[in-house]
């Protein structure tokens, strides 16, 4: 059979690799292209989001499979064995070759490549690993990449995609094993943390070696990340919460991800009903962040789950902690620790930065603190001032419908 | 002296996103001894205070050594500050920098108006100098040797400080940045600067852009949409000069029905699991979520005790079974009595059924042929041996062939690889696989008696630990 055009096929390929939350292009080494051959260029802090679409998510890296056949059968999947898709492949040339055509135009950041299994999982990263290779040795091509790699390949293989990588990354798919087994027969939990830990360690003996030798190669300097799905097997956020800290804390990972199970086309029949609401992702998130940036144990983002072991929708984690540990606040803004004023409800990082240098200047009172706030009043309850003082309105019994955001009409299809 | 009395003195600037030039001035100011209700800025194109001015040659000159402090912090928000448009900005910097003389801490002060208005400013500028990385899209335009061309209009005077970004991105790249105030050219070697430039100027379009669009549509997943979301990052006032953003309206409007279209196709019909095994038969009865469910013929419900310690799955009912609308009771059924029978297994204490439960077949002539049900259909069929799994809750499972297996094992595996060795299943029950005994029907000679055998070895097993368990 005739392949398709390249046109039809990246439709196909990019189509069938845009379940994968991750489009980072941040956490790098600073590099330039001067003084080389080709183009490209990364930044130590964040990446760049070259548009948006109308999902919400920004495209930063051409993110796309090399071939969308699989000879794995995991039912989330929309690229499974059994599932009716159209199927292509794109050589390591022409992804390569795509790559720096959108790159030299400004539309990307660099490349997410990732694939589904083709004859064996080695022969797959193998691919992989080719067309970043023609990208950084051909091409000298200095943007960012973001390999994908296969937990089945060898491991000397796996190895050798951080070389050519600022990212590798291995996606945990479900937060429970039973999960796992359930939805994706093919692959197993144990070999996919295995190779996590393998890309760990890599990562870390790299950045020693690069400590004190100066030549030392780099390996993924943008550090590994993972993805599970939500909503797609009957774990908890709290099931999620605990998996996801052990991540963080087992392998040394910068992001986990989440992405909230969507409806595909040629679903497989043991996928639940229901995709989950897209806000449990965005709850999922801000726990993410309370754990990285707020100084939140994983067990406190747990207090703040409702009796099913969810995170309340209509609120938000660190609202419904302080809401449940009440006898914490109010705290008093001119006195209280950073670790404290973290704690506040409605107050960010930088916000809470503010308040501190600051308080150097002056005793803060209330109007002070709206200026470095987006909300006062949702603050309000929670804390003291040098002219506030909250007395009855922390201990209210309705305070929670006094803060939650008001509900609005549904979408009739939504 | 002019400076002892109570006149403004006049500045004027060459150039308003200079801040060299602003820095110069302000530095000479503090000198002076000239607070700021005495200092009016102005920039060409904007009239200053017309009356009681004197210019800045009338400066006294007293204590130019005189240190003048500005915090790091300070540096760091006026530089970006600078670049902004509000005419104010000139004043409120130089404020700033004269409160820092007595006050070095000042700039930490978030609270004060002045601090907050100059960050306020800095950070628009920050967000317009990298939506400019962001959003400029190159256009090649053919020559000896490939060039770019972008258009893009800044918010700001921007352009110059975005120049290092892009020549240390696209070295090796010819390139050239029109902007309505002022044009960037890069040769490979050296930056020029050049006169503002018009739309007209810069190529109309560019092959690749077709590539890029076809990516933007399908790196969209519909199934999520959040407009709001692009919105806030990706305002309208860009989308003019970026050649996907054409598209997103008829994303936006196609979006709901892809994804009802999605749904619809997919397992949405599936509500709640049927409370007993008649509601089970009621319902597959008219199922047609898979073709097989459209052919004609009725489908055929499991059969047996409601609480077996056993279940069998076969594959499909056949012609027989279709018939008469009950499970193995055809050729392969007979085949299968016998063998139960030998092993010592009461075939009306198990509970038979299928993995699809309607007949897939062709017709030829007369007859109906045999086909065998895709992946696809078997993970469709799965959700009602499912259902009868919850219902009948057996201890253990007897699967005929492959598509039995892979009804309950959900992926297609070697029959050869796992038979005669049980599988725990997730809801505790324990599964044993061997083939469907339709397979001893189409063998003859030595290779029947052979799989005969170990088909009579795998239900003795069977036998064993059925015993085992229930003792």
């Amino acid at each position: 059979m005739a392949q398709p055009s390249l046109l039809e096929r990246l439709g196909i390929l990019a189509d069938a690799a845009k379940y994968d939350a991750s489009c980072a292009s941040s956490g790098s080494i600073k590099r330039s292209s001067a003084g080389g051959k080709g183009m490209g260029s990364t930044d130590k802090g964040m990446g760049i989001c070259h548009a948006y679409t109308p999902d919400g998510r920004c495209i930063s890296l051409l993110k796309i499979l090399l071939t969308n056949h699989c000879i794995f059968d995991c039912h989330y999947c929309i690229n499974r064995k059994s599932s009716n898709v159209r199927r292509a492949r794109f050589t390591p040339q022409e992804v390569a070759d795509l790559t720096l055509n959108f790159y030299r135009r400004n539309y990307i950041e660099g490349l997410f490549l990732s694939s589904g299994i083709i004859k064996s999982a080695s022969h797959t990263m193998e691919q992989l690993i080719e067309t970043a290779c023609i990208l950084r040795e051909e091409h000298d091509f200095r943007g960012y990449i973001h390999l994908k790699t296969i937990p089945e390949a060898e491991p000397d293989l796996v190895a050798r995609a951080g070389l050519f990588a600022d990212r590798v990354s291995i996606n945990v798919e479900l937060p429970t094993d039973a999960g796992l087994t359930r939805l994706a027969p093919d692959k197993s939990a144990r070999q996919i943390e295995g190779a996590m830990g393998n890309l760990g360690h890599a990562i870390a003996e790299a950045k020693d070696a690069k400590k004190r030798f100066r030549h030392a190669p780099r390996f993924a300097p943008a550090g590994q990340s993972t993805q599970m799905i939500v909503g797609a097997d009957g774990a908890s956020d709290t099931d999620i919460v605990a998996k996801a800290s052990v991540l963080y804390g087992s392998y040394d990972l910068r992001r986990v991800y989440y992405s909230a199970f969507s409806p595909i086309p040629d679903a497989s029949a043991v996928l639940p009903l229901k995709r989950p609401p897209l806000i449990r992702e965005h709850r999922l998130y801000q726990s993410d962040w309370l754990m990285r940036f707020y100084g939140f144990k994983p067990q406190e983002v747990m207090q703040a789950a409702e009796a099913d072991g969810n995170l309340p929708l209509d609120i938000d984690p660190k609202l419904a902690w302080a809401l449940k540990f009440r006898d914490y606040f109010p705290v008093d803004v001119n006195r209280a620790t950073r670790e404290q004023l973290l704690r506040v409800p409605g107050l960010g990082v930088r916000a809470v930065n503010q308040i501190i240098a600051a308080r150097r200047h002056r005793t803060l009172r209330l109007d002070d603190v709206a200026k470095l706030t987006v909300s006062v009043k949702r603050i309000r309850p929670f804390i003291c001032a040098l002219d506030w003082r909250p007395t009855m309105l922390t201990d209210r019994a309705d305070l929670r419908t006094l803060l939650a955001p008001k509900q609005t009409q549904l979408e009739l299809f939504g | 002296m002019i400076g002892e009395q109570l006149q403004c003195v006049t500045i004027r600037l060459n150039d308003a996103a200079d801040f060299d030039e602003w820095r110069g001035h302000a530095r000479r100011l503090v000198q002076a001894d000239i607070p700021p209700d005495q200092v009016i800025w102005e920039c060409d194109g904007q009239a200053g205070d017309l009356f009681g001015t004197v210019s800045e040659n009338g400066l006294p000159q007293r204590a130019a050594d005189k240190p003048v402090r500005a915090s790091r912090a300070f540096v760091a928000i006026a530089k970006k500050a600078i670049l902004h448009s509000d005419p104010r900005r000139f004043t409120v910097l130089y404020s700033l920098l004269w409160r820092l003389q007595s006050a070095s801490g000042a700039m930490e002060d978030r609270a004060d108006a002045d601090v907050r208005q100059a960050d306020e400013w800095a950070r628009q500028v920050r967000r317009d100098i990298h939506k400019m990385r962001a959003f400029l899209r190159f256009r090649e335009v053919d020559g000896d040797e490939p060039h770019y061309v972008a258009w893009f209009e800044p918010d700001f005077a921007i352009l110059r400080e975005n120049a290092a970004f892009f020549t240390s991105r696209f070295a090796n790249m010819r390139w050239s940045i029109l902007t309505p105030k002022g044009s960037l050219h890069w040769d490979g070697e050296v930056l020029h600067e050049g006169p503002a430039a018009s739309r007209h100027d810069a190529p109309q379009g560019d092959p690749t852009e077709d590539l890029w669009r076809t990516y933007y549509a399908s790196t969209f997943n519909p199934s999520r949409l959040k407009v709001n979301a692009m919105v806030k990052e990706m305002p309208r006032r860009y989308w003019k000069n970026m050649p996907e953003a054409a598209l997103i309206s008829d994303l936006i409007a196609g979006a709901q029905a892809r994804e009802a279209a999605m749904v619809l196709a997919g397992e949405a019909q599936f509500q709640e699991r049927p409370l007993s095994l008649a509601e089970v038969g009621k319902e597959i009865a008219c199922c047609r979520r898979c073709p097989i469910g459209e052919l004609p013929g009725q489908a055929v419900m499991g059969e047996g005790p409601a609480d077996a310690p056993l279940m069998i799955i076969g594959e499909q009912p056949g012609d027989q079974e279709e018939m008469q609308g009950r499970p193995f009771v055809g050729p392969a059924g007979q085949v299968l009595s016998a063998h139960l029978a030998k092993a010592g297994i009461a075939r009306e204490q198990a509970y038979l059924t299928n993995a699809v439960k309607h007949f897939k077949f062709t017709p030829r002539g007369k007859r109906r042929l045999h086909q065998t049900p895709t992946a696809k259909e078997v993970d469709m069929c799965r959700w009602w041996v499912e259902s009868e799994r919850a219902l009948v809750k057996p201890k253990l499972i007897l699967a005929l062939g492959s598509s039995a297996a892979r009804s309950l094992l959900g992926r297609t595996v070697s029959l050869a690889a796992i038979r005669g060795r049980p599988q725990m299943l997730e809801d505790g029950s324990e599964l044993w696989i061997t083939t469907h005994p339709s397979y001893l029907l189409r063998l003859d000679g030595a290779a029947a008696q052979e799989q005969e055998a170990l088909f009579q070895a795998d239900l003795k097993a069977v036998a064993l630990r059925l015993a085992e368990i229930s003792a």
